[in-house]
């Protein structure tokens, strides 16, 4: 501090060449950077022969203070890239995730959630699947294959977010990375054929896109990604947590 | 104690006229399955709120009451009355028949029925559906075997051993069948340990219900009555079961009304919550509770009346109870977050509509058409029915 205050005052120039020197600094670290979180994100992809483990846990941080009352677009993009079309029909349609309202009793507080499978670490859907066509892949997302689904819809009777659609009709317009089949059971993938590319779910985006970015996905196992920085900043809830399910799509500030 | 005698039933015209009723039901629910997977569920009044309808009423009556229906031959060989023995083969084709019917509503409803074979290769053993496979699989097989014990005379010293497998295993079965709901644990209207047991008095009633009533049927197709002693016994059993029954609904009741967190649900399903509240107190406690178990367990009434009517209102009331639980405790919304009020356009937050479609109705009726004829064509393929002893009046 003494030392400073010894130091001759510098010439009027001085700031401004500093100034240019720090954004210029700025501006190659980020350049150099940038080919470098393109890289992060491509070694989230995974080879196709690569085996999924538990060395990732995918998940969903979502800000209800970010996510706008009245914006479905998460849903509009969840329902454009897995082909769900609606039949006019809203109480047997197929909703992977929905914007649900919500109204504290006590103090009237509202505001909007987008809810969709919590891709819980216990989930009760694999428990009580008869033929275990639920099932949790090791990097916690949880799916249907619809192989071997029966179509008892004993999981959406198990599931505690209402999560899971029965496909009561015929399809049309099916996307060959989301296959679905009448007379059997699904709910979101967590977009699980983009993040095996290492890309974000289609709703995260859509979410970006719209400027809102209330939809933050990452790895939960990964201590250096944003998804983990942000839950461990701020503190965060998961839906029906008296059953301890551990999600892995949690909600901060509500 | 004299040897009964046992014969197949009489080919009579009333004989081949109730099959053949029973077979155009039978065919009925053929027809309605196969629209359900033809067309798609939503032509049912099921949805993704309601994911489980009319057909699984049909079917969970159809599983308990199969349980129960061998009441009268565990009464027989493992209890040692030997005065029901002359109905203990009747008890085991009419508890095999309804299993079958209720299995055959449970599998035509899947959303997949041709995967069946996947659910008998792929199990998931952590599912009490899947051990409900093997506890229903097996039950079959305990019960022809215990057939075979009672039709072969040189196997008849076994008896009672298979008597009480089978005995231990319907036990089984039905705390099985209970706790697939009871195993529901995100949802208040279900998850409770009291639905096992709950559901094993009800098998005990239902089965006995129905005992009476086939056995009525298939004793008045070939111009004879059930004997009468034998029927007063069961009347009377089947009105303390249905007193159970009462006790422990309304000992779940009760305790879910004791706790805040559920005083909501249960204004729904006992005050607001139409039509299940009014299919609680008319058709569960009125018709299926109070008046069967005033006119079976009362001298007052003649018995040739009573104890039909009886019977067949324990059906009806059986029905509306499962009506009431499967059904009502879907349409009651779950909550997602507590302390907040939902709205969405899945139905959150408010009461699910659900009308049972002309599909489910045909199906499930089906199903009990199916167990019905199956129970008759038994009796008249293999000497199930005993000879009257000559002291019982011809009807």
């Amino acid at each position: 501090m003494t030392r400073l205050m010894n130091c001759p005052d510098p010439s009027p120039a001085a700031p401004a060449r500093r100034t240019f020197f720090t954004q210029a600094g700025v501006g190659v670290a980020l350049l150099a950077l940038a080919p470098g979180v393109r890289l992060v994100d491509l070694a989230r992809a995974r080879a196709e022969d690569e085996p999924v483990t538990s060395a990732n846990r995918w998940g969903l941080l979502i800000d209800t203070d970010k996510c706008q009352s009245g914006c479905d677009e998460c849903v509009s993009a969840c329902n454009e890239e897995h082909g769900i079309v609606g039949h006019g029909r809203p109480e047997t349609d197929a909703q992977w995730i929905r914007k649900v309202d919500l109204k504290d009793d006590q103090t009237g507080h509202e505001l909007s959630i987008p809810v969709l499978c919590q891709h819980c670490e216990e989930p009760p859907c694999v428990d009580v699947c008869p033929t275990g066509a639920s099932f949790r892949r090791d990097d916690g997302i949880v799916l249907v294959d619809k192989h071997i689904c029966i179509g008892c819809r004993y999981c959406m009777m198990a599931c505690p977010f209402q999560a899971r659609s029965f496909i009561h009709e015929e399809l049309t317009g099916q996307r060959t990375h989301a296959p679905r089949g009448k007379g059997t059971v699904e709910s979101c993938t967590l977009c699980v054929h983009r993040v095996d590319k290492g890309e974000q779910p289609a709703c995260v985006e859509a979410c970006h896109r719209e400027g809102h970015d209330a939809l933050v996905f990452g790895d939960l196992n990964d201590a250096e990604d944003q998804l983990t920085k942000l839950t461990r900043a701020s503190a965060t809830r998961e839906l029906r947590p008296e059953l301890k399910l551990n999600t892995s799509v949690r909600y901060t500030r509500f | 104690m004299s040897q009964t005698i046992f014969h197949p039933s009489r080919s009579s015209r009333a004989f081949w006229g109730t099959c053949g009723v029973l077979v155009v039901l039978v065919l009925i629910g053929l027809f309605a399955a196969h629209h359900m997977e033809s067309a798609g569920h939503w032509v049912t009044g099921m949805t993704n709120r309601v994911v489980w309808g009319m057909p699984h009423v049909f079917a969970v009556f159809l599983i308990v009451t199969a349980s129960g229906a061998l009441n009268v031959a565990s009464i027989a060989s493992v209890f040692g009355r030997s005065d029901y023995k002359s109905l203990s083969r009747l008890s085991g084709l009419l508890a095999a028949a309804l299993l079958i019917g209720g299995l055959s509503v449970l599998v035509l409803d899947l959303g997949r029925p041709d995967r069946l074979i996947v659910a008998m290769t792929h199990y998931n053993f952590r599912s009490i559906f899947a051990w409900n496979i093997f506890l229903y699989t097996g039950f079959l097989g305990i019960v022809v075997v215990y057939l075979w014990m009672m039709f072969e005379p040189r196997m008849n010293r076994f008896v009672t051993r298979v008597g009480t497998l089978a005995f231990a295993w319907r036990i089984i079965l039905t705390t099985g069948t209970g706790s697939i709901f009871g195993f529901l644990v995100a949802r208040e209207t279900f998850s409770s340990a009291l639905l096992a047991p709950m559901f094993i008095t009800m098998s005990l009633s239902f089965g006995t219900a129905v005992t009476l009533l086939l056995g009525a049927l298939v004793f008045r197709l070939k111009g004879e009555n059930l004997p009468a002693e034998l029927t007063g016994k069961l009347a009377r059993l089947l009105g303390y079961f249905v007193l159970s029954v009462g006790l422990l609904v309304a000992v779940s009741h009760l305790t879910h009304l004791y706790s805040a967190g559920h005083q909501d649900i249960e204004r729904f399903l006992l005050i607001d919550g139409r039509p299940y509240s009014l299919l609680f107190w008319i058709g569960q406690v009125l018709l299926g509770t109070l008046v069967p178990a005033v006119l079976l367990l009362s001298d007052r009434f003649k018995r040739a009346v009573s104890v039909p009517l009886g019977a067949l209102l324990v059906v009806i009331g059986g029905l509306a109870q499962l009506y009431v639980l499967i059904i009502g405790g879907q349409a009651y919304p779950m909550s997602i977050v507590s302390g907040f009020s939902e709205s969405s356009t899945f139905f959150d937050g408010v009461i699910a509509m659900y009308r049972p479609s002309l599909p489910e109705w045909g199906l499930g009726v089906g199903g009990m058409a199916l167990a019905a004829l199956i129970f008759l064509v038994g009796t008249r393929v293999l000497p199930f029915l005993p000879v009257p002893t000559p002291d019982q009046p011809r009807a």
